[in-house]
C-alpha cells in the first residue's frame, strides 16, 4: 500500500533532479535567513550558487547537536514566530535540550511522511491506532498522531503507562495497529498473558516501533507475541521527528523519505563521505522544511545505506536499523542519556569530581540501568542510615537529569577501571548491537 | 583529665566475598592490634568498625592502601559482666533521652567486667550522662590497651 505512490517509487534520476532543486533552495534560504548558516557558509567559503550537484553538498560544514544548543531556543528558525505552529523539544540531555519548530506547512510534511509509514506498515482508513509513545514535548507522539490523521484512521491517543488500561482499550476499542517501543511492547503482551488474555487474540495488524535499539531476537518476540508484522520507525526531533524512515513489508530496512531528507553516511571520524553498503554515521539533510532547515545534521547513530530498489516497488534509499553510536549516549527505555549527565548529578551531591560506571542491563523485557560510584571522603559517614540516605539523595539527582529511575551501588575508592585519554563509561550488556 | 572519647575507624567496605580480609592483613603487617570490631552490613555495603592500639597509624596505614577511613569519636562503658548488666546501662540512655546510633559490647581480662562501645550525635550528653549515674566509663588509653 502506498500512500504518496508518484513519488514514493519515482525512478531514482527523478528523485536527485527533485532532491537537488530542493537542496539548492533550502540552502539558500537558510544562508539568506538564518545567521548561523551565513556565518558558518562564509566562514568556510561556501554559497548558495557552489551546489550545482548533490555531490556537492559535501563542501558544506555539518550541524551538530551542539550547534543547535547553542542557537536555543529560536536561534535556527528561518521565519518569525508568527509563523510557527507548535514546538517541540529532545528531552533535554547535556545543557540545553534542542527545540524544533514547524510552521503549518512542516506539520504537513510531517504528517506526510508518517502516513507513508503507516500506509507501509499496511494500516488505512478502517484502521485504529492505539499510539502508546508519549504525547508532550517528544515527538514521538504528535508524529504518529499527525500521519495517521492524514490516512484517515482512527488515532487513540494513550501515551505511555496504565498497562492493564492499555490491554483493556486494545480489546473494548478493536485496536487494530499499535505503536510502541520493542521493550514496553513486550512488557504489555506479558502482563496481558499474565492477565490470561493472549495478545494473540487482540486483533492486531501492525505495529509500528522505534525511538530505542533493538535486535532481530527482539523483534521475533513481539511479533510471536501479537501475532502481527513489527515495523521499524527512526526518527530524529531535530529534524522532525518520528518518520524519517520507515519499514515496508518487506522488513528489510527503512525506507527514508528521500524528498524530503536527504541522507549521507560518512565517516565519524574523518567526516568523509563513504556512500552506500558500509556502516557509517548517518547525516540527514531538510529538503522541504520552513520552520528551521537542519542541513547536514550529524545524527552519531550508525546505520548503512542501500539505494537498491525494493521489491515492494519503491525507490528510495533503505537504511538498515542502527547499530550503534558514534558517541557516548545511550537510550534506556526510550530515553536518551549521555553519561556527562550523570556526572553533573553525582557532582550535584558531592564536591569532588566522581568516579563512577553506568551498567546498562535488561534482566527481563525492560532496561535496567546500575550507577557505580566510588566512595569518598565527602559522601562517606560512619552510620548506615547516613549512607543509605546518600545512595538515595544520588539516585534522585540522577533522575532529576536524566528523568530515570537508577540503582546507585556505591564502591570502593580506586576500584572502577581508570582510562587514559577518554573514560569509557557505559558498560551496555543488552547485546543489541 | 583522662580522655574519654576513643577513636574508632570506620572503614568503608563492598558486602562482598574476601573484602574483609585486606585491611584486616593490612593491619597486623603492620603490627597494629585490633582490639574490638564491628562490622555494620547492609546487602551493597558494610562499615567496619574498628578500636586498635593505635589509630593514626592504623588509619594512615589503611588509606596509603586506598581505603577510605574516618575516625569518629565513642565512649567505652564497664558493665558487669552478668544477666541485665546491658539493660542497666541502656536505662541511663533511656531516662537521658539519648538517641543511640550504634553499640557493641567485648569481654576483657578484668574479672565479671565487659566493656560496652557506644555512638551517638550527642557525645557531650551521653557521657554526663553516665557518669552521673555512675557507670564507669573507659578512657581511651586503656581502650587502646586492653
Amino acid at each position: 500500500m502506498f500512500w504518496n505512490e508518484e513519488i514514493e517509487t519515482m525512478p531514482r534520476q527523478d528523485l536527485e533532479e527533485l532532491q537537488l532543486k530542493k537542496l539548492q533552495a533550502t540552502v539558500k534560504r537558510a544562508f539568506n535567513k538564518i545567521p548561523y548558516y551565513n556565518k558558518r557558509y562564509t566562514q568556510a567559503e561556501v554559497y548558495p550558487e557552489d551546489i550545482e550537484t548533490l555531490k556537492d553538498i559535501e563542501k558544506l560544514p555539518f550541524i551538530t547537536k551542539d550547534d543547535l544548543r547553542e542557537s536555543y531556543p529560536f536561534g535556527l528558525f528561518a521565519v518569525d514566530i508568527e509563523e510557527i505552529k507548535e514546538l517541540h523539544s529532545s528531552s533535554g540531555t547535556t545543557g540545553k535540550p534542542v527545540v524544533s519548530g514547524y510552521t503549518e506547512k512542516d506539520l504537513d510534511t510531517w504528517a506526510e511522511t508518517t502516513a507513508r509509514g503507516l500506509k507501509m506498515m499496511g494500516l488505512g482508513k478502517a484502521d485504529i491506532l492505539q499510539n502508546t509513545h508519549g504525547y508532550g514535548m517528544f515527538t514521538g507522539g504528535f508524529g504518529v498522531h499527525y500521519g495517521c490523521h492524514k490516512i484517515g484512521a482512527t488515532i487513540i491517543p494513550i501515551s505511555t503507562g496504565q498497562t492493564r488500561r492499555q490491554i483493556e482499550i486494545m480489546s473494548d476499542f478493536g485496536t487494530t495497529g499499535l505503536i510502541f517501543t520493542p521493550s514496553y511492547g513486550i512488557h504489555i503482551g506479558e502482563v496481558a498473558l499474565e492477565d490470561g488474555i493472549n495478545p494473540k487474540d487482540l486483533g492486531i495488524k501492525a505495529i509500528g516501533f522505534g525511538a530505542e535499539m533493538w535486535t532481530e531476537e527482539i523483534r521475533q518476540r513481539v511479533e510471536e507475541l501479537f501475532g502481527a508484522k513489527a515495523y521499524n520507525i527512526y526518527g530524529l526531533t531535530e529534524l522532525m521527528g518520528p518518520g524519517i524512515g520507515v519499514e515496508c513489508g518487506e522488513q528489510n530496512g527503512l525506507h527514508i523519505a528521500e524528498d524530503i531528507y536527504y541522507p549521507e553516511i560518512i565517516d565519524p571520524n574523518t567526516g568523509k563521505v563513504i556512500g552506500s553498503e558500509k556502516s557509517g554515521e548517518l547525516v540527514l539533510t531538510n529538503l522541504e522544511r520552513e520552520g528551521m532547515p537542519v542541513i547536514r545534521f550529524r545524527t552519531k547513530d550508525l546505520t548503512t545505506l542501500t539505494y537498491e530498489k525494493c521489491s515492494c516497488g519503491r525507490t528510495h534509499a533503505r537504511m538498515s536499523r542502527i547499530t550503534g553510536r558514534s558517541d557516548d549516549m545511550i537510550k534506556v527505555k526510550g530515553v536518551a542519556i549521555f553519561p556527562s549527565q550523570i556526572e553533573k548529578a553525582l557532582l550535584k551531591v558531592g564536591d569532588v569530581e566522581p568516579h563512577y560506571m553506568i551498567i546498562v542491563t535488561r534482566p527481563g523485557t525492560l532496561d535496567e540501568i546500575e550507577v557505580k560510584v566510588e566512595a569518598s571522603q565527602d559522601i562517606f559517614f560512619d552510620g548506615v542510615k547516613e549512607m543509605i540516605a546518600i545512595q538515595e539523595k544520588i539516585g534522585k539527582s540522577i533522575e532529576n537529569e536524566t528523568g530515570i529511575r537508577v540503582k546507585v551501588t556505591l564502591v570502593e575508592p580506586k576500584t572502577l577501571p581508570r582510562f587514559e585519554g577518554k573514560a569509557k563509561r557505559v558498560i551496555d550488556e543488552r547485546n543489541l548491537h | 583529665m583522662m580522655k574519654m572519647k576513643i577513636k574508632q575507624l570506620s572503614v568503608f567496605l563492598e558486602n562482598r566475598k574476601g573484602s574483609l580480609s585486606k585491611p584486616l592483613e593490612l593491619l597486623s603487617n603492620n603490627n597494629i592490634n585490633i582490639r574490638a570490631m564491628s562490622m555494620a552490613d547492609t546487602s551493597e555495603f558494610c562499615i567496619l568498625r574498628l578500636v586498635v592500639n593505635d589509630p593514626l597509624k592504623g588509619k594512615e596505614i589503611l588509606e596509603e592502601n586506598n581505603f577510605l577511613v574516618k575516625v569518629t569519636d565513642i565512649i567505652g562503658v564497664e558493665m558487669n559482666d552478668a544477666p541485665g548488666g546491658l539493660t542497666e546501662v541502656l536505662k541511663v540512655l533511656k531516662d537521658n533521652e539519648i538517641d543511640l546510633e550504634y553499640l557493641y559490647a567485648f569481654t576483657h581480662d578484668k574479672t565479671n567486667k565487659a566493656i560496652l562501645l557506644l555512638h551517638t550525635d550527642n557525645l557531650e550528653g551521653l557521657i554526663s550522662a553516665l557518669q552521673e549515674n555512675n557507670i564507669p566509663l573507659v578512657p581511651s588509653s586503656e581502650a587502646y590497651n586492653l
